[in-house]
């Protein structure tokens, strides 16, 4: 039981290792495919932790947005380093994660209505930031194009397609074993136990509101890191783009896909999921049609959800497993 | 300026019949199956698509279309049930949720390929006109959309109360295993039931096809403004999805007349917060749980 909670974590160091090993020989489109792989595995790391602690949210976009729009305008504006700004905004995100779980729990806001919680919160947060002149509104918030030549990655944690493959990188990993050592902690016992049963769990004495305001700042705070992080690739932010329910209906994607029940199937869907994506956008345009990605998208959530009930990863386990020796 | 905002009023409370309809959809299938139709909204899409397309060909005004799109989309719910939502009844609930995910996506993608991107208004004359009553002058596109939604709740109400179709679906929301005791055929009652609430959604879609230009992200308003309803109504009630709608209806209308149109979902969104807090299961919701 122990074991199955804890796997070891050398077979997914390997798997990180040799992910990073492939970084210098890779080209740009590969770099950005990949880069964009782990950024859709940190928020599904980020997402399935909620969901483990039986949370479902539907308001991700608005952690990422906080943590990018705090980034960018503490470095942009403020002129603070972005070593700084990035824990800021992750630290922003927390506490707005914080808030919303300790008004569902302290007010039994459960399930759909839970769900319905964050919309409301994510999409309250959008508006008010397309209404925020400070941050630049509809318009958008743009940071400083940086010189190539004088720019130095470390400091301003801005760089080429190669240096955020790496930062990316870095974080997922990170983020995958945290999330890793959270499920198999006690504060990962008490999460799967309010999922399964919130009455039956508090009367066993599991601290139900302490329990889920941690599960809601950690998969916040992870979301805001990869945000911020985000938010210095892209240069520019939008209310409309970085905290649109979309945004927050894509993130979920990857892993359920990849199977709920383990981190590093958020992983494995991402893997799954994101070149999917990309290619079905590539056909969208080459064909003129828009809707080819959204049809392709919803088609294989559909398969996956009617034929591999849990998920693609778990599956691969039993096929591994089935086929060594016992 | 008290006309002002009378007026204002009254256009709220007209247009909130209309959401009304909408939501109601969404609690029939959600007090029966216990299964959230994120689809919502998309089937609502394609209820304007029905009525503009009807429109465009026969020139008859869109009010009128909106018995066919009911029957369109009853047979889309019905069809659906039957072939896919039955078998994840069982399945746990965030299942549920990315299947009409993807139903959402799947509508929406067929939506851009068949009539793209642009958005399709539906010129009416009546669009121009209003009645007059004393000081109020009311939208005449918008009052017969209101009073035909009014028939086809008043319709499903009968239906619901009168009809022995009505009654199982009652007795399955009610007390399912009871349901399936005295025989009904609970697979059955869940595809006419979806088919309702579906029916309702296109239905509603046909009428606000001349108010809102259709195109196919407007999906995702509708689904979010009949999640709000639904919610403050009490998931699963039919009195909370009714004055709900009303009651959304007039928030927006005020808020945009008080501060900005810009901001009425957020009026919207602060009310549901509100009323989460107060009432977790909202005004008219089972609050013993």
């Amino acid at each position: 039981m122990k074991r199955a909670l804890s796997p070891r974590p050398w077979p997914a160091f390997v798997f990180f290792l040799v992910v990073a090993g492939l970084g210098p020989v890779l080209d740009s489109f590969w770099l950005s495919l990949l880069t964009l792989v782990f950024f859709y595995a940190l928020m599904g790391l980020s997402w399935n932790l909620m969901m483990s602690a039986g949370l479902l949210s539907l308001g991700h976009a608005l952690f990422l947005g906080l943590g990018a729009y705090t980034t960018a305008v503490l470095t942009a504006s403020g002129g603070i380093s972005p070593w700084l700004a990035i824990p800021a905004g992750t630290v922003i995100s927390a506490l707005a994660g914080s808030m919303i779980a300790w008004v569902g729990g302290r007010f039994s806001v459960r399930g759909v209505q839970f769900a319905v919680l964050t919309i409301a919160f994510a999409e309250l947060v959008r508006v008010l930031f397309d209404n925020w002149n400070f941050v630049g509104g509809t318009g958008g918030f743009f940071l400083k194009a940086i010189n190539p030549d004088t720019n130095r990655p470390l400091l301003t944690l801005r760089g080429g397609a190669l240096f955020f493959y790496f930062a990316f990188l870095a974080i997922t990993a990170a983020a995958y074993f945290l999330v890793q050592r959270l499920m198999a902690s006690r504060w990962g016992f008490r999460w799967r136990a309010i999922s399964e049963d919130e009455d039956a769990a508090r009367a066993l004495g599991v601290p139900a509101l302490r329990s889920k305001v941690l599960a809601v700042a950690i998969s916040a705070g992870l979301a805001g890191l990869g945000g911020g992080l985000f938010g210095l690739m892209q240069g520019s932010l939008f209310p409309d783009s970085t905290m649109r329910l979309q945004l927050s209906i894509e993130v979920l994607i990857a892993p359920i896909v990849g199977g709920l029940g383990s981190p590093f199937g958020s992983v494995m869907g991402a893997f799954f999921v994101v070149p999917l994506m990309e290619f079905a956008n590539v056909l969208g345009q080459r064909t003129g049609y828009y809707g080819v990605n959204t049809l392709i998208y919803g088609i294989v959530i559909l398969a996956v959800i009617a034929f591999l009930p849990h998920g693609i990863w778990p599956r691969v386990v039993q096929f591994v497993r089935s086929a060594r020796p016992a | 300026m008290t006309t002002l905002y009378l007026n204002v009023i009254a256009g709220g409370i007209l247009i909130g019949i209309v959401y009304a309809l909408i939501a109601l959809g969404l609690t029939i299938i959600f007090g029966v199956m216990r299964i959230v139709n994120f689809a919502h909204g998309e089937m609502v899409v394609i209820g304007m698509y029905v009525g503009y397309g009807i429109w465009s060909v026969t020139k008859i005004p869109p009010w009128m279309i909106a018995p066919v799109a009911a029957l369109a989309l009853f047979m889309l719910g019905y069809a659906l049930q039957r072939s896919i939502v039955n078998a994840f009844i069982e399945r746990p609930q965030h299942a549920q949720f990315i299947l009409f995910i993807s139903f959402a996506l799947i509508i929406t993608g067929l939506h851009l390929v068949l009539f793209g991107p642009d958005s399709r208004p539906i010129d009416i004359i009546e669009s121009m006109q209003s009645y007059s009553i004393g000081p109020l002058r009311l939208d005449v596109v918008r009052s017969q959309a209101a009073l035909m939604a009014l028939a086809l709740i008043t319709g499903l109400i009968l239906f619901l109360r009168q009809s022995m179709l009505g009654r199982s679906i009652r007795a399955a929301a009610d007390n399912l295993i009871g349901a399936q005791v005295i025989g009904i055929r609970i697979r059955n009652v869940y595809s006419v039931t979806a088919g309702i609430g579906m029916a309702c959604a296109g239905a509603a879609g046909a009428l606000v096809a001349p108010m809102f230009d259709t195109q196919p992200f407007l999906a995702t308003d509708f689904t979010l403004i009949a999640f709000i309803i639904v919610i403050v109504g009490g998931l699963g009630s039919l009195t909370g999805a009714l004055l709900g709608g009303v009651i959304i209806g007039l928030s927006e209308a005020l808020a945009a007349l008080v501060f900005s149109p810009a901001l009425k979902t957020v009026f919207s969104y602060a009310l549901l917060t509100i009323v989460l807090i107060w009432r977790p299961n909202g005004l008219f919701g089972e609050q013993s749980r």
